[in-house]
C-alpha cells in the first residue's frame, strides 16, 4: 500500500464521520488560532509602540521621578508625587546646553472642556513653548504656544484635532474662548492630525496649568539633543545636571531607545507566555485527538482484522492511522491559520498587526508534530491487533 | 503437479494457566487444485483453528504448511500478509465489508496491499463484480444491499486478486436458505470455473455441495470422504 493509497483510505475514513473529524480538530484549531492571533496582535502593538515612538521625534531625552526605568522601581510612583521641579528645567538648560537644544517639562491633568452647549472631559498637557520642536507637533491653523504665554501663565490653549471637531463641529475655534473650571482660555491654535494622544488633547503653556490647577506635578522633563551628538552622551549630561539636585535612586533618565527597548522586552515576554497559554489548549487538542483515535481503533476492530486478513502489514494499518492523526491536526492547523490571519485582518485598522511569516510554518510545523505524537499510540495500538481477535470483535 | 496446499502434522496448542488446551493436532491434509473440499465438524472440534492457520491468520505450534511450493514456516510477517493477498481469498461469514463504502471499493480493497498497478485495479474489479452479477450495483454503499448481494461483494473481493485459495468460512451462516442457495451456486460455479475452494461449516448440507469432506472431532481429523 503506497502513501498515496493511504492518505486516500485515511480521508476517506474521516469524511465518513465529518463531525467528529471537525469536534476532533477543534483543540488544534482554537491552539494555531490562539497562537497567531496573539503573536499578530502583539507584534501589532509593538508596531503601534514604535509608530507613537516614532511620532514624537527623535533623539529625545526623558527625564521621570524616582527609579521608575520600567524595568522596576514603584509603578505609579510620579503619578502621587514626583521630585521633579521647575528648577532642574532650568539645571538641564544651563548644565547640558552644549547637548540639547529644547527642553520641556510635562504636566497633566483630566478635566471637563466646555464650549457653549459642548462639553468633553479631556486630558490637558501643560508644556513649554518647545514642545512642537520637542515632539513634532505643528500647527494646522493658528499657533501653538509662545514664549511669553509661557513666561505670564497666559490662558491661551492649542487643542487637538479631534478636540476641534467635538467642541467645535463646523465653527472656527480660533480666538474662540472655552472654559476649564468656569475660567476662559482662549484658543489660539489648532494642531494637525497626528496621533490620538495629541488629537484628542487640549495643550497649554505648564506656568498656566500650575496657576490654575492644584495639585499638578511635573511627570517629565523632555530634552530634544543635538543631532551632532550620540544621544548617550546627550543622556549623561542630563543625568549629571540632576544630580546637582537629586540623588540616583530621586530619578530616572531615559531615551526613546531605552524605553523602547524595555517595552518590547516586556511585550517579547507577553508574547511567550500567551504563546505558552495558547500552545496549552494546542497539547489538548492532541489529547482529544488521541482521545478519538482510540475510540476509532476500538470501533474499526473488525476492519483492521479484515485488512490484514486482506494483505495489510502492521505497518500499513500504523501508517493508516497515523496518517489520519496527522490529517485532522494539520487540518485544524490549516483552519485556524485561516482564522488567525481573518482575526489579523479584523484589528489590522487598530493596530498594523499581521501575521509574521514564520508563523506560518511554525503553526504548521507544530500542528504535524501534535498529530503525529498524539497518533502514535492509537495506531500502535491499531497495528498490535491480533487478525482473528480482530476478526471476531462485535 | 504442486498441490495448492499440505498440511503436514499441524499442531496448534494454547496455553490457559498452568495448561496446555490442543485446539487442532496431527492435521495432514493435501488440496490440488480445483479442489473443492468442507471442512466441518461440531462446535469446538478445532475447525475455526483450522481455517485460520490453512488461511495464515494463525501460525500452527508444529508442523509444516506448505502454500503453492513454498513453506510458510518461518516467514516474517511481512511475507505472510503478502501470501495472504496474493494467494488466498477469504469469505467470511459475516461478510465483513467497509461499511458506507461503495461495492466497487469494498472490492478493490485487497488490490491497494498488492502489487498490481494502480492503473489496473478498477478494471480487475469491474471484471469480478461482473462474475457475481453485481454490475447494477457498483456505485451502491454495502449497507444499501441485501445479505445475499453483501456476500457476493465478499466473493467478489475474494476473488479480486486470483487467488489460488479460496476459504470461505460458513459463507451462507448469516442469510436465509434462498440467498444461502445463490451462494451455494456461485461456490459451486466457481469451482467448476477450476476454483480451488475451502469450505468451512457445521452445516452438513452445505458441506454436501463440496467434492471432498474432512471432519474434525477434538482436533484431529476424525473421517476423509
Amino acid at each position: 500500500m503506497n502513501v498515496k493509497e493511504t492518505l486516500s483510505a485515511a480521508l476517506k475514513s474521516l469524511l465518513l464521520n465529518k463531525i467528529r473529524s471537525f469536534l476532533t480538530m477543534l483543540g488544534v484549531i482554537i491552539g494555531v488560532f490562539a497562537v497567531i492571533s496573539l503573536v499578530s496582535l502583539v507584534g501589532g502593538i509593538q508596531n503601534y509602540v514604535e509608530d507613537q515612538f516614532n511620532d514624537l521625534g527623535a533623539n529625545l531625552i526623558f527625564v521621570s521621578s524616582g527609579n521608575n526605568n520600567y524595568r522596576g522601581g514603584r509603578p505609579g510612583q510620579n503619578l502621587s508625587s514626583s521630585n521633579l521641579k521647575e528648577e532642574h528645567i532650568e539645571l538641564i538648560e544651563k548644565e547640558a546646553s552644549d547637548y540639547i537644544d529644547y527642553v520641556t517639562p510635562t504636566v497633566q491633568t483630566v478635566k471637563t472642556i466646555k464650549y457653549k452647549t459642548n462639553s468633553s472631559y479631556t486630558t490637558i498637557i501643560g508644556v513649554s513653548y518647545t514642545a512642537d520642536k520637542i515632539f513634532s507637533i505643528n500647527a494646522a491653523e493658528g499657533r501653538f504656544l509662545n514664549k511669553s504665554e509661557v513666561n505670564n501663565s497666559s490662558k491661551s490653549v492649542v487643542i487637538g484635532y479631534a478636540m476641534k471637531k467635538k467642541l467645535f463641529s463646523q465653527e472656527n475655534p480660533l480666538k474662540k474662548n472655552i472654559k476649564i473650571d468656569g475660567k476662559s482660555y482662549e484658543v489660539v491654535g489648532i494642531l494637525a492630525k497626528k496621533n490620538p494622544e495629541y488629537d484628542e488633547a487640549l495643550i497649554m503653556p505648564y506656568t498656566t496649568l500650575r496657576d490654575n490647577f492644584d495639585g499638578t506635578t511635573i511627570i517629565s522633563i523632555v530634552s530634544k539633543a543635538k543631532s551632532q551628538f550620540p544621544i548617550t552622551k546627550a543622556a549623561e549630561s542630563v543625568k549629571l545636571a540632576m544630580y546637582r539636585d537629586l540623588h540616583d535612586d530621586e530619578f530616572s533618565v531615559m531615551t526613546q531607545e531605552d524605553i523602547l527597548e524595555s517595552i518590547n522586552s516586556i511585550l517579547g515576554i507577553l508574547a511567550v507566555a500567551l504563546a505558552t497559554i495558547s500552545g496549552i489548549s494546542l497539547l489538548v487538542g492532541g489529547i482529544g485527538i488521541m482521545n478519538i483515535m482510540l475510540v476509532s481503533v476500538t470501533e474499526r476492530t473488525r476492519e483492521i482484522g479484515l485488512r490484514k486478513a486482506l494483505g495489510a502489514t502492521s505497518f500499513d494499518i500504523k501508517r493508516q492511522f497515523m496518517i489520519e492523526a496527522v490529517i485532522i491536526s494539520l487540518s485544524g492547523g490549516l483552519i485556524g491559520l485561516l482564522l488567525g490571519w481573518l482575526s489579523t485582518l479584523a484589528i489590522k485598522n487598530l493596530v498594523r498587526a499581521t501575521v509574521p511569516f514564520w508563523a506560518i510554518p511554525l503553526a504548521l510545523g507544530f500542528s504535524i508534530v501534535v498529530g503525529v505524537v498524539f497518533g502514535t499510540y492509537p495506531a500502535a495500538k491499531a497495528s498490535e491487533k491480533d487478525p482473528i481477535e480482530a476478526l471476531r470483535y462485535e | 503437479m504442486t498441490p495448492v496446499l499440505q498440511a503436514k502434522n499441524l499442531c496448534k496448542g494454547y496455553e490457559v494457566g498452568d495448561e496446555i488446551i490442543t485446539a487442532v493436532c496431527n492435521i495432514n491434509l493435501t488440496i490440488n487444485n480445483g479442489d473443492f473440499i468442507a471442512i466441518t465438524g461440531k462446535s469446538g472440534s478445532g475447525k475455526s483453528t483450522l481455517m485460520h492457520i490453512l488461511g495464515l491468520l494463525d501460525t500452527p505450534t508444529s508442523g509444516e504448511l506448505i502454500l503453492n511450493g513454498k513453506n510458510t514456516k518461518g516467514m516474517s510477517e511481512k511475507e505472510l500478509a503478502q501470501v495472504r493477498n496474493t494467494d488466498i481469498g477469504f469469505v467470511f461469514q459475516a461478510f465483513n465489508l467497509l461499511q458506507r463504502t461503495t461495492v466497487l471499493e469494498n472490492v478493490m480493497l485487497p488490490l491497494i496491499y498488492s502489487k498490481i498497478p494502480n492503473s489496473e485495479h478498477e478494471k480487475k474489479a469491474l471484471e469480478v463484480i461482473e462474475q457475481v452479477g453485481l454490475t447494477h450495483r457498483l456505485k451502491n454503499k454495502s449497507n444499501e444491499l441485501s445479505g445475499g448481494e453483501r456476500q457476493r461483494v465478499a466473493i467478489a473481493r475474494a476473488l479480486v486478486n486470483n487467488p489460488s485459495l479460496i476459504l470461505a468460512d460458513e459463507p451462507t451462516g448469516n442469510l436465509d436458505s434462498k440467498m444461502g442457495e445463490e451462494i451455494e451456486k456461485i461456490l459451486i460455479n466457481l469451482n467448476n470455473e477450476g476454483r480451488t475452494l475451502i469450505l468451512v461449516t457445521h452445516d452438513d448440507d452445505l458441506a454436501k455441495i463440496a467434492k471432498r469432506q474432512v471432519i474434525l472431532k477434538d482436533g484431529a481429523i476424525l473421517s476423509e470422504r
